[in-house]
């Protein structure tokens, strides 16, 4: 099973988590003047990034909050956790799995 | 399906060797900061807040961390009322939430030299003593059940269940303390 690394709890079985969709996605700022294809590009685009993905965890079965990872979708190892509102850290390759 | 106000309060369990239903209890969700929750502590009479995953305790009161700015109290069933204004007049200005769920839960009570291992049965955390020393406690999952896990002692777990998870998870126990 993955251990994810809560920043508030440390690493914890993957079990008490759940996933929260692609992170440091903000919300426009004068959202009742978009067009409808502004809104539904912020509501629905997202990257599908292959390799290092920012998205946001929540410990669900534990502290409940929320953070952010990095993770590589390629590989499904987690590179770095962060709390919400930290900027995302630079994105190292994960390193190859033996 | 009426069930009698009784078994509400105290829910049948299988008798299960090193397993027990601990008394009702007087549980409060205290939603506020540290400082916030140190009034709280004052009142409860339990010294300093509780850190990261840590419970701290008085006689047969507690407070239990789990998360930065959410904590379980506990006390004696019939400590409830008087405590609970006792908390509303100390916290007053302090913002806050204080939600009484003394009865959304109950307790039982893991005990015995293998209690450890028969819970790593159904709970994915390393609860070795070194991992998950006397004192820790967190919310968790059990089996298909969130609970509250919390070391009382090197060989005894609390256990908070939500009530209607009662059931399901002193039968999930039992049948595996018949492998021991």
């Amino acid at each position: 099973m993955l251990l994810i690394e809560c920043p508030f709890c440390g690493a914890r079985p993957e079990l008490e988590f759940v996933y929260g969709g692609e992170a440091h996605i903000a919300r426009p700022a004068a959202d009742a003047d978009l067009t409808p294809g502004q809104w539904a590009a912020y509501l629905y685009a997202r990257s599908n990034t292959r390799g290092v993905h920012a998205e946001r965890w929540r410990h669900t079965r534990g502290c409940g909050r929320f953070f952010n990872a990095l993770r590589d979708t390629t590989t499904d190892q987690f590179i770095a956790t962060y709390e919400i509102g930290q900027a995302r850290p630079p994105s190292v390759p994960a390193q190859k799995i033996p | 399906m009426a069930e009698p106000a009784a078994l509400r309060r105290t829910p049948a369990i299988p008798a299960t060797p090193g397993v027990r239903l601990l008394p009702p209890a007087a549980r409060f969700i205290l939603r506020a900061d540290r400082h916030t929750l140190g009034i709280a502590g004052n009142v409860l009479g339990i010294g300093a807040a509780p850190g990261s995953c840590r419970a701290s305790q008085a006689g047969m009161r507690a407070a239990l961390w789990l998360g930065p700015d959410e904590y379980l109290l506990l006390a004696p069933e019939a400590e409830a009322p008087g405590l609970a204004t006792a908390l509303e007049q100390a916290l007053q200005g302090e913002p806050h939430s204080l939600v009484d769920v003394s009865h959304r839960q109950t307790a039982l009570e893991m005990s015995g030299s293998r209690a450890a291992e028969i819970l790593s049965s159904g709970c994915p955390l390393d609860l070795d003593v070194t991992a998950f020393p006397i004192g820790m406690c967190t919310r968790t999952v059990f089996a298909k059940a969130e609970i509250v896990l919390w070391r009382t002692a090197g060989d005894t777990f609390r256990l908070e269940v939500w009530r209607s998870f009662t059931d399901y998870v002193a039968r999930f126990l039992d049948e595996v303390v018949r492998e021991y």
